[in-house]
Formats: structure tokens, sequence, C-alpha cells
């Protein structure tokens, strides 16, 4: 049987879903034996290689970018999986959202950040290069933005929800998680 | 050699670091380097959307800007609260357990950044092919070398889960204290694992140390530059990375600052705001923004401290020093280094922790006189972290200001890149994938946390 391809990435998380990924620890050596990853982080593979069965996608939003990779992964991976607070209700960043009494509550935190009497900022510059890409009026789910297969819950998820989701979805199963490992802090 | 149009080549994302970020190259019409850049690509709105929130929320909270090193947050933003709740020493238990959550997180963050990210450099080549460079690799061809990174990293974990509740965003810090004491089975599970801990530690500043001085030529011309750097040091000069005063040297090792009380930090360093990436550039104030630029992190520590306070790790201290030859130590690439001898001096620090009975003890918490203001910088694995916090009598964050380690290596890592750029990539006429990966090994040698580096904006 071929190996299972596996694709992870990055949106508007914190990356502890990546390492708590990592906390499975030895049995690392194990997944290298049924699964390998291609576009990921944690190897140098920028662009997706071949086509995956499993995108693991961790963190919600923020950015045009992000948008763009989530489509991407959504493209190149046969299961998208939603993984961690971040990815499925927004998370922390969200938090950007719900800024009270605030008509424009990006500005306010750009403004917050940048042209506060402490920083040297002599023209009260925002960073506004071309390079950067463009931050969106809100941050968003991976769900509002592409159909999501699977969401595994957690701040992170614990490194057994994770071994115990992905060995499910290599076998080509639905995983079923027993209810005392489904946390949600 | 064929010229073209002034153009940009994209290194995105930069890949083996933490969090989102991309480098430009910029090459004018000979294919010459004018400048490379690293740009942080996100923003999150921290220092506003916490406004409001209540204080011991805020520990809980704060860490979430990091995945790879959420205790140091969980720290620094309890040590603040500390302040708020009117307590200036907390109880031997609460700040014995606090240091040992700690120095497991230094230790697992450091080797995750040596074993898992950046050890494939080292092990294969700058310009291996990149479907080589991981972790997985590794696993394969170094089995027994991979193992022995994934269990220390596991251990380390092991000591925040039994001092946070858990490996990543733990609740272990309070306003005031700590939540919970180390149970004797706790312990016992550590101990029986800690004297191997040590000896593969030595063996990691083995493999560092001997990288650096087997590749004389590679670390003297690799992003190897004067700099000042900064960090905390205990009041005998001593490392110490919980708690202590700031002190920055120049390239020299001439003392610019020292034994300055980190509440007054504003008075020694600024934040410069550059259009084009929303990461912040610090400076020594004194020094202006143009020359006031310093390091901080493994490398900037063993420059500044006066000596280690753990045996082992005071050994391999002085021999870092000697490669110095009386000067800091300015290469890049000996961050790996003085990053592993930190881990060294973790687990001996560990060690004696683990010894103490005062981690069973029972007071864990305690409440002082309330104010209004808290400030507090502890050494992160990749340097020195402030969190500063006003709070109303309601409870509620009216102000935040984060400057997070990485940010205080905006420049130096902005010098790295340029300087490697222009070596390895000016006047060539073809750029290739391995070419564009030395870029990343400068990046990566500072093991920025560029997630941090993103959110606490
Ligand atoms: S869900 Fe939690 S651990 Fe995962 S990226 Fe978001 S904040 Fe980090």
């Amino acid at each position: 049987m071929r190996k299972k391809r596996i694709a992870t990435v990055s949106l508007a998380g914190c990356f502890g879903c990546h390492m708590s990924l990592l906390d499975i620890d030895e049995r690392l050596i194990d997944l290298m034996e049924i699964a390998e990853f291609d576009r990921s982080p944690l190897n140098d593979l920028k662009k997706f290689t071949r086509r995956c069965d499993i995108g693991l996608i961790e963190g919600g939003c923020a950015n045009e970018e992000n948008v763009h990779v989530l489509q991407e992964f959504r493209r190149n991976c046969d299961i998208i999986v939603a993984v961690g607070q971040c990815a499925i209700m927004g998370g922390l960043p969200v938090m950007r959202n719900a800024i009270m009494h605030s008509e424009d509550p990006l500005r306010e935190c750009l403004e917050e950040a940048y042209t506060n009497p402490k920083v040297l900022n002599p023209e009260n510059l925002i960073p506004n290069d071309p390079a950067l890409p463009l931050i969106l009026d809100r941050v968003y789910t991976c769900a509002d933005v592409v159909k999501v297969d699977y969401q595994i819950p957690g701040c992170p998820p614990s490194a057994d929800v994770f071994w115990a989701a992905l060995n499910a979805l290599i076998r080509g199963e639905t995983p079923q998680l027993d209810w005392a490992m489904i946390k949600f802090d | 050699m064929t010229s073209r149009k002034a153009r940009i080549v994209e290194i995105e994302p930069v890949t083996r670091v933490e969090g989102h970020g991309k480098v430009t190259v910029h090459l004018d019409e000979n294919n010459n380097v004018s400048e490379a850049r690293l740009h942080i690509v996100e923003f999150r709105g921290f220092e506003r959307f916490i406004q409001g929130r209540l204080l011991w929320e805020v520990p809980v909270i704060v860490q979430r800007l990091c995945g790879i090193c959420p205790v140091s947050h969980h720290l620094a933003a309890a040590k603040a609260m500390d302040q708020i709740v009117g307590v200036d020493q907390l109880t031997p238990t609460a700040e014995k357990m606090r240091r040992l959550m700690h120095y497991g997180q230094i230790m697992q963050s450091n080797v995750l950044h040596f074993f898992h990210l950046s050890s494939p450099d080292l092990l294969f080549g700058f310009d291996a092919k990149a479907g080589k460079r991981n972790i997985f690799e590794v696993i394969k061809q170094f089995p027994e070398l991979a193992r022995q990174g994934v269990m220390m990293r596991k251990f380390g974990q092991e000591v925040i889960q039994y001092t946070a509740g858990k490996k990543v965003h733990g609740t272990g810090a309070i306003p005031g204290g700590i939540n919970k004491n180390l149970s004797l089975a706790e312990r016992d599970s550590l101990l029986k694992n800690v004297d191997q801990m040590i000896e593969w530690s030595q063996g990691a500043v083995e493999i560092a140390r001997n990288y650096t001085l087997n590749h004389p030529q590679l670390v003297n011309e690799f992003a190897n530059f004067r700099s000042s750097h900064m960090s905390l040091v205990r009041e005998d000069g001593a490392m110490d990375l919980y708690h202590g005063n700031l002190r920055a040297i120049d390239a020299d090792g001439a003392l610019i600052f020292d034994q300055v009380d980190y509440q007054h930090f504003d008075d020694y360093l600024m934040e410069e705001v550059r259009p084009w990436s929303y990461m912040k550039f610090p400076f020594i104030k004194s020094r202006g923004h143009l020359d006031g630029w310093y390091r901080v992190g493994p490398l900037a520590r063993l420059n500044t401290v006066s000596f280690i306070d753990t045996p082992l790790a005071q050994k391999a201290f002085e021999e870092f020093r000697a490669f110095g030859q009386g000067k800091p130590v300015g290469a890049s690439l000996a961050y790996h280094w003085a990053r592993m001898i930190e881990v060294l001096h973790c687990v001996e620090k560990i060690r004696q922790l683990l010894h103490d009975p005062d981690l069973q003890g029972e007071d864990l918490c305690l409440r002082g006189e309330r104010r209004e203001e808290g400030i507090a910088v502890i050494e992160a694995p990749r340097g020195s972290l402030f969190h500063h916090y006003k709070v109303n009598e309601h409870d509620q964050v009216t102000y935040c200001n984060l400057i997070v380690s990485t940010t205080h290596n905006n420049s130096a890592m902005n010098r790295a890149v340029t300087e490697v750029a222009q070596k390895y990539l000016s006047g060539q006429n073809k750029i290739t994938e391995g070419m564009l990966n030395h870029i990343e090994v400068a990046v990566r040698a500072y093991d920025p946390c560029l997630s941090c580096a993103t959110h606490a904006l």
C-alpha cells in the first residue's frame, strides 16, 4: 500500500497545533512508516509536489494570503481537517472582530501598535509595503472560506487526539474520538 | 553575465521556523544584491483587543500568541500581574514551580529548534536537496540522534505538563503564585530520566561545538558581524533566565548599561516603525535608532553574563568564551552552540529543583496591596521578553505593550539575510534553491518566533 500523503499549514494560528502534533514524540517514527509529509512548515516543501490525501489546517484566515493558501490546500487535498480552535472558530485572532463600541476594529488595532507616542514613527506610518499581504476586515474561520471535511477541537488538540485521528484517516475511516479526549481548551 | 532589470526574488514562506515570514532579495541590473529583507507578514492587534479583559485571564490568553514558547508568555504575564496584585516576592514553592516550568520550556524549545528544525542544514549541508532537508530524513539517516532529540523534547514537555497542567497552553501560573505543586509521583517520573537528559545534553553541546570549531571558515564568513548584546543577568552577573536586571554590552564587550531595573526599560529602549514589516525595530536610546540595534537570545546571553551557576554548563561556557578570544562572539552560526549550552544549564537546574522539597510545599499564592501597573521581563528561549500592562479598579486591562524576543533581533536578522544574500547570491546568473536556503539558514540561526512577532503586534 502506498504511504498516505499529509500536508500541513499554519494560517492565523500560533503554531501550537503543530507543536502538539510533534508531541506524538516517538510515535513520529511509526507515523513515517505509513505516511509521508508533503507541503509543510516542518520541511522545505513550499509548494505541493503531488496531490495529498490529508490536509491539516491550523489557524483561520486573517489576511488575503491565508485565504489563497487555504484554497490551494482545498484544491490539492482529498480531505481537509480544520485542527484546533483557531481553524474552527477563529481562536485568539478572532478577538479582534469583537472589540466593543468600535466602528473600525482593525484600524484601532493598527493605531494601537504603530502610532502610539512610545514608538519612533515621525510620519505616523502604518506598515503598507507591497510585500505585505492585505489584512482582511475581519478574521474568518476555515469553514467560512472552503468546505471542511473534519474538525478536531482543542487548543491545541492533544497529541493523543492527533494520533487517533490521523490513524483513522490514514486507514480511510472516520475518526471516532472517545469523549474524554475531546477538550476545548 | 546577462544583465536584466532590477528585480526582487522572494522566499515564501520561510520554512522550518515557527510562524509566518518571507524574505525578499532586492537585485539590481547587474544581479547584485542591494538589500535583503525579512518581513513579518501578519498582524493580529493583540495590544488593542486584550483591553477590557480581566487580569486573571491574561496569562492564559496571552500564551496563545505562541505555541512554541507559550510558557514564556504565560510566565511574563503572570510576573507582571504579580505586581498588580501587590506581590513582590512569591512563596518559595510558587517561585520554584515557575522556574521549573521555565527551564522545561527553554529546554524543549531549544531542542526542538536544534534537532527538529535546524539539524538537517547542519547534517546534510545548506544546499542539500530540498526534499531531504527535514526531521523525517534525519530520522531515516541518523535514527539514534533523532531519537535523542525527540526524547529530550518530550522530557521538557513533561516538565511543563507537570507544572502547568498541559504540554501546550497550560494554566499553572496565576497572579500572585501558582495553582499546583509537584506531586511525588510527578517528581519521581522526571527523576527517573533526568540523568539520561544530562548525558544527552552534553552530547548535543559537543555536536554544536564541533560543528562551530570544524567549520572555521564558514562560521567566520557566514553572517558574522559586530553588534551590541542584551539580556537579563542576576545581581552577581550570573545567567538567570527567570529573573534579573538588564545588561547590555557593545561589540567589544564594554558595558552600555548594567543592572538596570526593568521597571525603567522605557528610559533605555525604544522601537522604530518601518513600512515594510509589521515587526518593529527596537534600539538602545542612548545610541540612536541607526546604531542602537542589538542582539538577544542564547548567543547574546552567553556574551553578556559573567558566569553560569551550574558546573557542567559553566565549563562549556568557558570554552565558548575562549572561542571569542576575549570579545563577544559575533557569528550567527554560533547561536546553535550557545543554545545547546543553555539546554545543559536548564537540565542541571531541573535536576537541582527536583531534589528540592519546596516543590511539594502547600503555600502557593499570595495577595498584597493592589497596584495599577505591572512590568515584567523574562529570558525566553529566543531572548528578553517584555510585558507591560495597566489594569483598572474593575480588574480590566486598559493598556498593554509587548516587546517579544524575536522583535529585538529584527535588525540583526535583516543584517544577517543581507550579508548572506550578498555573499552567496550577488553576481550569480542563476539563483538556485540551495542558495536561497543559505538565507533561510541565516534566519533559522536566530530561531525566530515569527508567530510571537505577529501576534504581539
Ligand atoms: S488552536 Fe490554540 S494551539 Fe492551535 S493554533 Fe490556535 S491558539 Fe494555537
